[in-house]
């Protein structure tokens, strides 16, 4: 192996564990907040790249019928709660988030030419279909044993993981799809190339790690997050609505997940299945953070990537292997130096 | 009174309704899962088929086995036991297929594998009697590719290929016939379906400079490293197998597949064959009656694999009918023996000659050399 191997190695890894990067902190933020597991994080990637690629091959993206029926879904729910509690005044709010807004979007995505829209419109209406699926998942899903172990969650997430892999196939096929790149073209930087698409993953990856930092430290939401999941029962006393908590972090982990489709999307092929694997190497990134420290999981996921890229040059049988065998060494350290202070449950 | 009135009425009726037994067909495909982009246009080309064979009525019961073996076997079981099929036709996947000749053996019952690999019905043994197939062996493809390469002096190549049975077989496969060519194998890698970079591997490949890569994946997730290998600067031939041979993968590969070769059934250039082409009539038909239910373009050469196992039912029934009543174990023995006996029937992949040592039945015929061009299949005369 020479330099430029190695550095077009190194390139590729950076690129792939940026992704991973991104979806290791959606899991790490789930998991803070909510005690889940978030196994279909994965998901959302595979579902914002094909709606992107249908939207741009001018069909109705097909993912608008399950916030469609999501969204009915949890109004029902909500509205009988409402009502059994004598708070009927709560009925137009619920009705016009569940209900209204999926439906303006579906009159809106029916009546103009999508695929002529310029791609920043494209990208946008794509978050707005696929990111509800967050909270209305986190409704029906979750909401309702919030306070169960988290085995359970993870029970449920498996669940929940199963039945949008199922509906993945149903919406999008069987074949995978390609988005055209932001930009098209490469870099010429002498000795290597450079995709102007790779620049893009890697600067929005950075801008949207900034924003978090932001979100976290400064916006009274992210401080009421970060509460939460320090103490919950805390939280609660002092006002912060643990479902409020929880829908939240779950439209942050679609609004992460989709996006890193979107990003991905033009230098690889997605398919319905792809995500579950792109979200379990983010997963391996972070239990090295512990599923608890932001900066470890990034630099966790990086070394993913890194590994991986590296790995398929010299074994690319034994890639995965290697990837995930990562994880045994990271859990015997763990144990061996933290002290066991986590679940009292 | 009544009561023998009854009686009679029900002896009466007795004969009738066994002389109208149907012909059971229990099918099971992979619908969903991995193989779904195969086991799709298989079950849409069931849809397709006639209800009668030789003026019986057939009965058609179809399972998906989520290209999983378990789900596989569980379905074959539930044919022979339940179901009491005649035939029973599937699975799309390897694994699943060699895991169900064991029941349909036992329950003495004729099976129709639409899966590849060779093993499935070789050699002939008393298990295999019962187990016919109906896509070409990886050998009959790879032996197309090797002379292709030597023809255009190829003496180097590198294989990269799925980590799985698919690409496995390949590899396998092809170094037999690349030690007969002298073709020298200087690379040989893996990479997964759902890998989103094989960038590694590309590298790799590069460095080894090769005369011609040849790729072993089946739809479109081969187009990954074909796209890796020409944003690399690679400049070589490049061959793909025919498990890329459907239209998703011209979509997704685009102008990065121009030039390609790979070997596949006459199906896929069923209008180009030439006229006096045993196969091209029965291809025709097939691709008329997909593209009509389905829509223009929408043909794959994997749903063929469906249709000529029917084909293949539909040519060995009436010797059969002439022996036993559907549903009896005797209708089943002479049903394999008609499939055996089966001889000079063109199909959409290409002409069946069974005999009691080969259950595929294919020569020479069933695969043509077809090269990618300005995004269509084209023929390599």
């Amino acid at each position: 192996m020479d330099f430029q191997i190695a550095l077009l190695l190194g390139q590729d890894g950076l690129t792939n564990g940026a992704i991973y990067a991104l979806l290791a902190l959606a899991l790490v933020l789930v998991f803070a907040v909510t005690r889940v597991i978030f196994i279909p994080q994965g998901e959302f990637v595979a579902y914002g790249a094909l709606t992107l690629a249908m939207l741009q091959a001018g069909k109705l993206p097909t993912t608008l019928w399950l916030i469609l029926a999501l969204g009915a879904a949890a109004a029902v729910l909500d509205g009988a709660q409402a009502l059994r509690h004598g708070a009927a005044r709560k009925l137009p709010r619920l009705l016009a988030v569940n209900l209204a807004v999926p439906l303006a979007l579906w009159g809106l995505l029916a009546n103009i030419d999508l695929a002529g829209l310029p791609l920043l419109a494209q990208v946008a209406l794509t978050l707005a279909v696929v990111v509800p699926l967050g909270p209305m998942i986190y409704r029906l899903a979750y909401q309702p044993i919030a306070e169960a172990p988290v085995l359970i969650l993870l029970i449920v997430s498996v669940a929940v993981h199963v039945v949008l892999i199922g509906l993945g196939l149903l919406f999008f096929g069987a074949e995978g799809t390609r988005t055209p790149a932001f930009t098209e073209g490469t870099l010429d930087l002498g000795t290597t190339t450079l995709q102007y698409q790779t620049l893009w993953i890697l600067a929005i990856s950075a801008v949207l790690i900034v924003a978090l930092y932001a979100f976290f430290g400064r916006s009274i939401y992210g401080k009421a997050l970060r509460a939460t999941a320090l103490n919950r029962t805390g939280a609660r006393l002092m006002g912060i609505s643990t479902t409020m908590a929880g829908k939240l972090s779950f439209t942050l982990a679609a609004l992460i997940g989709a996006f890193s489709g979107i990003l991905i999307s033009p230098i690889t092929t997605l398919y319905y299945d792809s995500g579950f694997l792109i979200g379990l190497k983010g997963f391996v990134g972070a239990i090295i953070g512990g599923l608890a420290s932001y900066p470890v999981a990034a630099a966790g996921a990086l070394l993913v990537g890194f590994l991986e890229s590296y790995s398929s040059f010299y074994a690319s049988a034994y890639k995965e292997v290697i990837v995930f065998t990562l994880i045994i060494p990271v859990l015997l350290w763990r144990s061996l130096t933290s002290h066991h202070a986590e679940e009292e449950e | 009174m009544k009561q023998k009135k009854l009686i009679a009425a029900l002896l009466l009726a007795l004969p009738a309704t066994v002389a109208l037994a149907d012909i059971t067909v229990g099918v099971t495909v992979s619908a969903t899962g991995p193989a779904a982009s195969l086991g799709i246009p298989e079950k849409n080309t069931f849809a397709l088929l006639p209800a009668t064979i030789a003026g019986q009525k057939v009965k058609l019961v179809l399972l998906d086995d989520a290209s999983d073996t378990t789900t596989a076997v569980k379905n074959a079981k539930k044919f022979v036991a339940e179901e009491k099929v005649d035939v029973i036709i599937g699975s799309t996947i390897t694994p699943a297929s060699l895991a169900m000749v064991d029941v349909a053996a036992e329950a003495e019952t004729p099976m129709i594998s639409m899966a590849a690999s060779r093993l499935i019905v070789d050699p002939v043994d008393a298990k295999r009697r019962w187990v016919f197939k109906t896509p070409q062996n990886d050998a009959q493809m790879s032996t197309a590719i090797s002379e292709h390469m030597s023809n255009n002096n190829v003496k180097k190549i590198a294989y990269i290929g799925f980590s799985d049975a698919y690409g496995e077989g390949w590899a396998h496969e092809f170094a037999g016939v690349a030690q007969v060519r002298k073709i020298e194998i200087v690379a040989n890698e893996r990479f997964n379906r759902a890998d989103t970079s094989v960038t590694g591997q590309v590298l790799k490949i590069i460095a080894a400079k090769p005369d011609a890569v040849l790729i072993g994946g089946a739809g479109t997730p081969a187009a990954l490293p074909q796209k890796a290998l020409k944003e690399r600067g690679y400049k070589g031939l490049i061959y793909q197998t025919h498990g890329v041979a459907n239209n998703d993968f011209l979509r997704v590969c685009g102008k990065d597949c121009e030039g390609t070769f790979l070997p596949a059934g006459p199906v896929l250039v069923a209008d180009q064959l030439p006229a006096d082409n045993p196969v091209k009539k029965s291809a025709q038909e097939y691709v008329g009656k997909y593209e009509g239910a389905h829509g223009k373009g929408s043909v794959s050469t994997f749903g063929a694999h469906a249709w000529d196992a029917f084909k293949l039912l539909e040519a060995a029934a009436p010797a059969a009918l002439k022996k036993a009543q559907p549903g009896s174990k005797e209708f089943r023995a002479a049903l394999r023996d008609a499939l055996e006996g089966v001889k000079n029937l063109p199909v959409a992949h290409g002409v069946f000659n069974m005999s009691p040592t080969d259950h595929l039945g294919f020569d020479q015929r069933a695969r043509v050399m077809v090269k990618i061009e300005g995004g269509a299949w084209k023929l390599v005369k």
